[in-house]
């Protein structure tokens, strides 16, 4: 539900209007649910209107936690595998 | 596309899918509900149910404001777009939904209703000053995401003047609708639902917080976990929902924090304030009447309350016979359960509005989930 | 009247029904319009029938309606697609397009000057694809009774011996191969569509394939299927396939070419590249063996640069299209009712 894509924010005009771009796509979206929104931003965009500024520091924390999960998981199937393969000690 | 490729990496899916694995408790059971279509959307669109433990299962919620749309209300569309002559805009979604006797917008489109299908309200804005002389209705459906658009539309019509539009209000909130499920009297001939935890709306909350969410965890003592729609996203969800019932913990966790914050947007909320109110009681179709979970048009902004300046009839309106609909969007039965699927019921010629969307359970279990043992089979292979 | 008088009247005229009747206006417009852009030797016999002489082997012939709107679009017009879409289909059998016919259904009000612009379209992509338009048809209907213009066209070929390529072809273990990126066309239409408006640089991929299935047929003539995915992209074609062959399909999703920004407009929209129109593409299927030799064809010609191996037939009774995702799991590929429509959802 609520297809929303995160899109940078190109251009700004004064008319609580913005044009969005994803890859080579730009689309113009209202700005009327934002207080503020800058050419760089990252904005969330669902039906034509930014809902919300996406954070790109809480992006990469986000993925850095997941790769976190990764890493730890694959370092106790490790561990599990060699104590099965050289017996218990 | 940056920020959505990197959440449906492959390779850190496979790890994820260790953690979970390695996480949950061979001896028990995990039912996480989606309540969104937009995860009912990812898991099947990605085969993230191939990639999870099997004992964890997802359960689709009622998460699809097209499948939830009483059969009443798109009647009354459809009867405003063909007896009252108005242009009847309509987001894409609705256009196949049947209502009584299977009569959907597409189908009064081709008896020569004026329907014409939009991406933004404003749109509909655009083609209420085109044609002056015509009565513009906008037929607002969707949850909290997409009610904002709506007010806004409603307040520039007032601010420019536009005497002919006007907005078929059926905007329905979220918390409520999760309340009810968990909290739902069971029916005669049904088991009661097994939830042990919720993956939480994503955009929803990326307008109204993750707050209203708190009574629910807490009264019902169930995990929720807001969760954003990438599979990645939902993977990671699934492992804090894991940890939670492990842990017999039953907090609001925020799992999509690049977007979602603890209070949302406060303007997109305080506009909403502004034009729309609570309605006391609002039908949602397989739920029956839910309390306080619908809006309605402000008397102030009356002139462009559809509801108000069309009379529209009082009518008999009726579900098909034997469409589980009802039960399928609480979760109490999967879509192979109803004797309509894949026999009467296709998305060639749907019977309810669960096989109409593309975020229904029906519409996904029969475009995706339709010989898993055969996707499962690619994915031996492959491994 | 002077040349300039008649490029007078089309810059600034429109069809009316004395065109469609039959007498001396319908004969001007077809003189001074038709035949002037369309000219070659066949059509200037000037019988309402085309005689002329066909190369050896079986006949094939392919009618297509095109009701396309809008009529314009980034990578082309109804004109031009209408010649690339019937080459296309009479060169998926394996045929060499030997002519073209085109009947028009004319709306009254249509502005000449962009009747002319489609005509002019049409007779260069006759010219470059080296088949004439041999015959023709203009009828006229009452305003609000067309939408601009209709064209009907159909192609005339020959399938040399040896050849058999039908959608009943396709065995198990065979190759599946595609021409080049999916979903351009169906984007470029998105993209001018009312109420959907988005800036793009993404044009229709619309183009004749029948040279490069001549090539492709020389160094194989054992090929199985050939097909152009048109009118509910990939997914739909592969799927008739499918059911045709009684087969199944395996696809794997990170070999199938999709341009980024097709990929985004499908995003923001809400659509399955998958389901999304083609007009210059072409499925291939083939024996495993056969299928470096015509991924080289395919990717040395300038229709098929993208060209890549995207999956492969396999045994199935329910005759299913199923993909592994580059996410890793698997997902079933279905028919779909209908247009897909872009959804909030």
């Amino acid at each position: 539900m609520c297809l929303a894509i995160p899109a940078k924010v190109i251009f700004v005009d004064d008319d609580d209007m913005a044009t969005v771009a994803l890859e080579g796509i730009k689309k113009p979206v209202s700005t009327a649910l934002l207080d503020e929104v800058a050419v760089g931003d990252y904005v969330l965009v669902h039906v034509g209107y930014a809902l919300h500024k996406l954070s790109e520091e809480e992006a990469d924390r986000t993925l850095k936690l997941m790769a976190e999960a990764g890493v730890l998981a694959e370092e106790l199937e490790e561990m599990v595998a060699s104590e099965t393969a050289g017996g218990k000690s | 596309m940056k920020y959505i490729r990197e959440f449906r990496d492959g390779k850190l899916a496979r790890k994820l899918a260790k953690a979970i694995t390695q996480e949950s408790d061979p001896d028990r059971r995990y039912h996480l509900m989606e309540f969104c279509g937009g995860h009912t959307h990812a898991i099947f669109r990605y085969g993230v149910q191939d990639l999870v433990p099997d004992n964890v299962e997802y359960i689709h919620g009622p998460g699809c404001p097209v499948c939830v749309l009483p059969v009443r209300r798109l009647d009354d569309a459809v009867e405003l777009a063909l007896d009252h002559g108005v242009v009847l805009c309509t987001y894409g979604d609705m256009m196949r939904v049947p209502g009584t006797k299977q009569k959907s917008l597409i189908k009064a489109k081709a008896e020569g209703a004026d329907i014409r299908m939009i991406y933004s309200t404003q749109d509909a804005l655009k083609i209420a000053r085109e044609n002056p002389d015509r009565e513009v209705v906008f037929f607002a459906i969707g949850f909290e995401t997409t009610t904002p658009p709506t007010a806004v539309a409603i307040l520039q019509a007032e601010a420019e003047g536009l005497k002919n539009f006007s907005v078929f209000c059926n905007h329905v909130l979220t918390p409520p609708a999760i309340a009810h499920i968990v909290d739902a009297p069971v029916q005669p001939g049904e088991d009661p639902v097994r939830i042990d935890g919720f993956l939480g709306p994503s955009h929803v909350s990326s307008v109204i917080g993750w707050a209203p969410y708190e009574p629910a965890a807490r009264d019902f003592r169930k995990p929720v976990v807001i969760a954003g729609f990438e599979p990645l996203d939902v993977m990671q969800s699934t492992l804090m929902l894991v940890r939670q019932i492990n842990d017999g913990r039953h907090e609001v966790e925020n799992q999509y924090t690049r977007v979602v914050t603890r209070e949302g947007n406060r303007k997109a909320q305080r506009l909403v304030d502004q034009v729309l109110e609570l309605r006391n009681t609002f039908e949602w179709r397989g739920l029956g009447p839910v309390p306080e979970s619908a809006l309605r048009i402000r008397d102030a902004f009356e002139e462009f309350d559809a509801e108000k300046r069309f009379a529209v009839s009082a009518k008999k309106s009726r579900e098909v016979k034997s469409c589980e609909c009802p039960a399928i969007l609480r979760g109490v039965k999967k879509p192979t359960e109803c004797k309509l699927f894949g026999t009467v019921c296709t998305p060639d010629n749907p019977m309810g509005a669960c096989m109409v969307s593309s975020e229904g359970a029906c519409a996904a279990y029969w475009t995706y989930g339709r010989k898993r043992e055969t996707a499962l089979a690619i994915k031996g292979a492959a491994a | 009247m002077t040349k300039a008088d008649v490029q007078t009247r089309f810059r600034m005229g429109a069809v009316d029904m004395t065109h469609g009747g039959g007498g001396r206006a319908t004969a001007d417009l077809i003189d001074d319009l038709f035949h002037r852009h369309l000219k070659n030797p066949i059509l200037d016999q000037g019988h309402d029938a085309a005689v002329f002489d066909v190369p050896p082997g079986r006949l094939v012939t392919s009618t297509d309606a095109h009701v396309i709107s809008p009529l314009f679009f980034p990578g082309g017009d109804i004109g031009s697609l209408a010649v690339h879409g019937t080459l296309n289909d009479v060169a998926m059998a394996g045929a060499k397009p030997v002519s073209l016919t085109a009947s028009f259904i004319l709306e009254e009000g249509f502005p000449l000057a962009d009747l002319e612009r489609i005509v002019m379209s049409m007779a260069q992509a006759a010219r470059e694809a080296g088949v004439p338009v041999v015959s023709g048809d203009t009828k006229v209907v009452e305003k609000g009774k067309g939408d601009g213009v209709f064209i009907t066209t159909t192609g005339i070929g020959v399938l040399p011996d040896g050849v058999s390529i039908s959608p009943t072809s396709a065995k198990p273990g065979q190759a599946v191969l595609i021409s080049g990126s999916i979903g351009d066309h169906g984007v470029a239409i998105l993209s001018k569509r009312e109420n959907l408006e988005f800036e793009t640089e993404i044009q229709s991929d619309s183009a004749a394939l029948h040279e490069l299935v001549g090539r492709m047929i020389n160094a194989v003539p054992g090929i199985s299927v050939l097909r152009d995915p048109t009118r509910g992209g990939l997914a739909t074609a592969l799927n008739e396939i499918a059911h045709a062959s009684k087969v199944g399909v395996v696809l794997r999703e990170d070999d199938i070419p999709v341009n980024p920004d097709v990929e985004a407009a499908c995003e923001i929209l809400g659509l399955d590249p998958l389901y999304v129109a083609n007009e210059g593409k072409l499925i291939c299927i083939c024996d495993v063996a056969d299928a470096d030799t015509l991924l080289d064809i395919m990717q040395n010609h300038l229709e098929g640069q993208q060209s890549a191996k995207i999956g492969e037939i396999v045994e199935d009774s329910d005759h299913m299209v199923v993909m592994q995702t580059s996410f890793g799991g698997g997902r079933v590929v279905d028919w779909l009712s209908g247009e897909q429509l872009p959804r909030i959802c």
